[in-house]
């Protein structure tokens, strides 16, 4: 018993060391792009039988060759869907979440090739295609979100100056704080002006500023058109001043919520359009064996 | 005029108010003597609605007043009742300021004039202190006070704050928070810098003050108070504002001046020190008894047990076994021999080297804390690789190590009444080798903490564990051939040097020939290349450096400098060459070390040519990391921020896995070159946090986790002491509804932490307690797969590294970026 214990206690201590020691891989390599071969694999393999597999009267869903490559299909869209819940169900277990992402994108790019040729490029206005079709579409919006995930982290991290939300927000409101104070000595028309620009809401905006980082309608920065360069006496000037680090602290909060909408915008597609797709896939199938 | 009693006790928390209550039972003329105008004054101060607990559970209380886990007014509540029940002769508002006189005849002075004669005196004074109190003219007026219960209770005042700590600048602020007060508030600091203070509070502090709502003055000393005015100090001259209120919070002065001034002597110069107390709590001021904190106990229980006991023994009770006599028994029960507890204290006291100075109430203390256990030849004691910062002490019997990692056969044997482990409670590192029982033997397990107070205690102790160490440590790191004659000379002339963090040992082109070891702490090798100081590598505890200059009498070749506070000891070159001449296993064994080390310093250098700057990249972000703590870290969470997509899943995962709270703060903490840091444990070698945990129920795991335990009593010591800010206090949330419900019918928060309100309002709902514990990241032991934020990441961003696995070259240059 105790030594069985203490058996376990070096293993824990040996995968610990190896955890420690990794070589720190991105979901896009781990392994060393263990999935990217698998599904290499698979794609080829499918391509190279595709053209050596004489079925009659033509490839199509409904000889045997199509039904293997439908069944594999079906069942990696569902395995693919269950991402959604193995990230959302923290069990015990040595599995790793990276594993399944890179597991999820490479065989999700391979059922391009499998639900394709599935087809037997036989396209039409019928429920088939529309399965067809939102798995491309969950696809191509899943393409997307490798692209993001690849290159903005990035971005928001240069963005973020080792600052949290909280930050961000907290040294808003600290502006906005001197900006009041400061623009007690000032006239009813450029008050007028801090006060629109103090009572914007800063995260009221609209979809496609969000995504843009755009704000034609921002209040700050109108006001700050208000205290033209060199025309102001003291006070103004500090107002102007405080303007400008207001426009610059709205700035990187809105480069912000603009990075994290563009992470997560796609999911917005992919998801929905995936629950359709699954609906699609069990329409396609049933009606597949009532007409059988 | 003065009043004559049998005993006076001084100090009326638990353990003076329990001493009291006995006394009063017994029919025994006392008198209670407290400095405030209430009774238990640390337990007063606690926040209100509190939870206060009681541990160790194990114990029985032994009092005439009642304790039991519950809210802070209901314990208060209850003693002041009792008090009164028990017609217990209580003096408020009396401050003691001398003790003297002999045995049956003290006199206790007190402040404004009174004394009191008493036979025996019961200290029980705590380790709080009294705050310091301003040095200057009119430092006794009314308008100073040094504590602040309700800033919201002053309206249109000049306050000035004296005091340049968190205390000092949560009251200003709090005193300047609602402009309706209309209070003018200033804060002095005597420097320039707020250097004591949380950079937290001093940013707020900087904002108020660019706000106009504090006023800041820096190098600013109070010169004297007068009614309703202030004379400042200032750089400048003096200056003299007007002031109604002066709030002083210069720290306190620890208790131990005024004990030593009654004639009591501590057990050593260390600031950690207690008084020398006889095994009836009795002083080396004959009729003058400790107890409670300021004896050693800082938990309720132990302190009312100890009130009681101390009244028995003035009662002339003098074979009353003390309330721990069935603990001690419980843990004795598994050795062999059938010995009863005071059996079984006296062998381990007269066997066992380092205990022998120690009192019977020393070694009860330290057995409380302690494990004993009877092993049979050949048993495992532990196994290399373990983790373990506790020290072993032999009984009985002897033990056998297994130097040689690949072959079990060749071991060296450790008598009976030494110790081992040593190097694990010193360096903080995991064991060194595999120790196992020679013949049937009996050990005593001394955990960190009770081995470390006892090193710091009971000099002779101290000094035998150093000196075992150093010569345990070389015999290790030179490998096997070496025997403890060959080494003796380096023993010898070995000296134990203290480095603050970022002082240099050895510095690039000195010509001292000394040979170091890393006893504690980390240290990093830097090498000045075209003008700037370019990072090396990374040693950790248990390395020496130093050696290259010894054995080809060139200059230091690079600086060593503390990576964090450490301990080196120091031994001279030539003592290390003479032994190098008698051992040619030695010689070639550094030579090798040594040309692996010239290998690394060429190729960064070489490097440093032709890639400056990924060499530049690397020893910036080594220097960054150093910073940010991770020298003194043994499994440290980074975040890649390359691969980051803020989804904080890591956060989820965490809640997820421990009952519903997030260990760590993803978000929060520096970043360099991508690699970011977040608020989360590290694991240190020496953990700040267990420093002053009352229950012990921090403790190092068996993967060497740090974690506390379910003893907590949410004193939030470990949060305070904690330098990364990784503990948080909360209560345990009420359990969530599934994560199928959560997805199919929108049943609770979903995954992850739930909010604040959910978490209180379901609790509330439940009727669930709110007894607020600490929690901090356990590195999800016991937890199949390993730690969960890793797990989750569904980049690969986070990970958990080792230093001394992360900080290298090759690592650092192709992770980051």
């Amino acid at each position: 018993m105790a030594s069985s214990a203490k058996n376990s206690g070096s293993a824990n201590f040996e995968r610990a060391e190896k955890r420690r020691d990794t070589d720190h891989e991105s979901f896009l390599s781990h392994k060393r792009m263990r999935w990217l071969k698998v599904s290499v694999a698979l794609c080829l393999i499918v391509i190279v039988s595709y053209f050596l597999v004489d079925v009659e009267p033509r490839h199509n869903g409904g000889t045997w060759y199509g039904y293997t490559l439908g069944t594999i299909g079906a069942l990696l869209i569902v395995w693919l869907s269950l991402l959604g819940i193995r990230k959302r169900n923290m069990s015990p277990g040595r599995w790793s979440l990276k594993a399944w992402t890179s597991a999820h994108v490479y065989l999700g790019l391979a059922l391009i090739v499998i639900g394709t040729m599935h087809t037997g490029f036989q396209l039409g206005w019928n429920v088939h295609t529309l399965a067809w079709a939102l798995m491309m579409l969950v696809v191509i919006s899943g393409i997307y979100g490798i692209s993001a995930y690849a290159t903005l982290p990035r971005s928001l991290s240069n963005n973020a100056r080792e600052m949290t939300r909280g930050q961000m927000v907290e040294a808003l409101a600290a502006i906005d704080r001197q900006l009041e104070t400061a623009a007690q000595p000032l006239d009813r028309g450029e008050a007028d002006a801090v006060i629109a620009a103090l009572g914007q809401d800063v995260f009221k905006a609209g979809f496609l500023a969000r995504l843009t980082g755009t704000y034609p309608r921002c209040a700050t920065a109108r006001a700050q058109n208000s205290f033209p360069a060199g025309s102001i006496n003291k006070a103004e000037e500090k107002v102007s001043a405080l303007l400008g680090r207001r426009k610059a602290q709205l700035g990187q909060i809105r480069r912000h919520m603009r990075y994290r909408a563009l992470l997560e915008v796609w999911l917005f597609i992919h998801v929905p359009a995936t629950i359709a797709l699954i609906a699609a896939l069990a329409a396609h199938i049933i009606s597949v064996f009532y007409y059988w | 005029m003065s009043e004559h009693y049998r005993v006076a006790i001084v100090g009326s928390g638990p353990a003076g108010l329990s001493a009291a209550a006995h006394a009063a039972e017994l029919g025994m003329p006392h008198i209670l003597i407290e400095k405030t105008d209430h009774l238990s004054d640390t337990i007063f101060k606690y926040q209100k609605g509190k939870h206060v607990m009681a541990t160790p559970s194990n114990l029985v209380l032994r009092s005439d007043i009642d304790f039991d886990a519950g809210k802070r007014e209901f314990i208060l509540d209850t003693w002041d009742t009792q008090i009164e029940e028990h017609k217990v002769n209580v003096r408020l508002n009396s401050e003691v300021t001398a003790i003297t006189g002999e045995t049956g005849n003290f006199k206790i002075e007190l402040k404004g004039g009174d004394t009191i004669q008493a036979e025996a005196v019961v200290m029980a004074i705590g380790t709080q202190g009294n705050p310091n109190k301003l040095r200057c003219p009119g430092s006794d007026l009314p308008l100073i006070q040094y504590q602040l219960d309700d800033p919201g209770e002053y309206f249109d005042e000049h306050i000035t704050v004296v005091g340049s700590g968190d205390a000092g600048i949560e009251n200003a602020l709090g005193l300047a928070a609602d402009p309706a007060q209309r209070n003018v508030v200033s804060i002095l600091n005597r420097r320039a810098e707020f250097a004591r203070a949380k950079p937290a509070n001093v940013a707020l502090l900087e904002e108020a003050e660019r706000e106009g709502r504090i006023s800041v003055r820096r190098e600013t000393n109070p010169s004297e108070v007068r009614d309703a005015e202030l004379v400042l100090e200032t750089r400048d001259g003096a200056e003299t504002i007007p002031c109604d209120r002066i709030i002083a919070r210069t720290g306190s002065q620890p208790p131990r001046g005024f004990v030593e001034g009654c004639g009591i002597e501590f057990t050593s110069e260390e600031r950690s020190a207690f008084p020398k107390l006889t095994p009836s709590f009795e002083t080396t001021k004959s009729g003058i008894h400790v107890i409670g904190a300021l004896a050693g106990y800082p938990l309720i229980k132990h302190c009312m047990n100890q009130g009681y006991d101390v009244i028995e023994f003035l009662n002339g009770n003098h074979d009353l076994k003390p309330a721990d006599e069935p603990i001690l028994a419980e843990k004795f029960a598994a050795l062999p021999g059938n010995r009863s507890v005071d059996e079984w204290l006296e062998i381990f006291r007269n066997n066992i080297v380092i205990l022998n100075e120690l009192s019977p109430l020393q070694m009860r203390e330290l057995m409380l804390d302690s494990d004993v256990a009877a092993f049979d030849s050949h048993d495992m004691i532990f196994v290399r690789n373990d983790p373990g910062s506790s020290m072993f002490c032999i009984a009985e019997g002897s033990v056998l190590v297994e130097v040689n990692p690949d072959d079990s056969s060749i071991t060296v044997p450790i008598e009976q009444g030494s110790i081992f482990g040593e190097v694990g409670l010193i360096s903080g590192r995991r064991r060194g080798s595999t120790i196992r029982a020679a013949e049937p033997a009996v050990t005593l397990e001394l955990s960190r903490t009770a081995a470390l107070k006892l090193i710091a205690t009971v000099p002779s102790a101290g000094r035998a564990v150093n000196r075992i160490t150093i010569e345990r440590q070389l015999l290790q790191m030179f490998g096997s051939g070496l025997t403890k004659e060959d080494v003796a000379e380096l023993v010898e002339a070995a000296e134990v040097v203290e480095i603050r963090a970022g002082q240099n040992v050895v510095e690039e082109g000195g010509d001292d020939k000394d040979i170091f070891v890393i006893q504690q702490g980390s240290m990093i090798v830097e090498k000045n290349l075209g003008g700037k100081p370019i990072f090396l590598s990374y040693l950790p505890a248990g390395s020496y450096f130093g050696e290259m200059a010894v054995i080809d009498g060139s200059k230091r070749t690079a600086t060593v400098k503390a990576a964090i506070k450490s301990e080196v000891v120091k031994f001279p070159g030539d003592a290390f060459l003479r032994l190098m001449e008698k051992n040619p296993a030695l010689r070639e064994r550094a030579l090798n070390d040594m040309a692996s080390r010239r290998q690394v310093n060429s190729f960064v250098e070489e490097r440093k040519e032709s890639f400056s700057g990924a060499v530049d990249m690397y020893s910036e972000t080594a220097k960054f990391l150093i910073d940010n703590g991770i020298g003194e870290a043994t499994d440290v969470l980074l975040i890649d921020e390359t691969l980051c997509v803020g989804c904080d899943n890591c956060e989820k995962a965490c809640a997820d896995s421990h009952e519903g709270l997030s260990r760590l703060d993803r978000e929060a903490g520096r970043t360099y070159a991508h690699l970011h840091v977040p608020t989360s444990c590290r694991h240190c070698e020496h953990p700040h946090c267990m420093a002053d945990c009352p229950p012990n129920a921090i403790k190092r795991g068996p993967d060497g986790e740090v974690f506390i335990d379910e003893t907590c009593i949410g004193c939030g010591n470990c949060q305070r002491n904690c330098p990364y800010g990784v503990i948080r206090m909360d209560p345990k949330p009420p359990k969530k509804p599934s994560l199928l419900s959560w997805l199919l019918f929108g049943a609770g928060p979903g995954p992850g932490e739930a909010s604040y309100s959910w978490r209180k309002k379901t609790a509330e709902k439940k009727g669930l307690e709110q007894a607020k514990q600490a929690i901090k990241c356990d590195m999800c032991a016991g937890i199949d797969g390993g730690p969960a934020c890793v797990r989750a990441c569904p980049t690969g961003a986070a990970i958990r590294v080792a230093p001394e696995k992360f900080l290298t070259f090759t690592k650092l240059v192709e992770d980051v970026d």
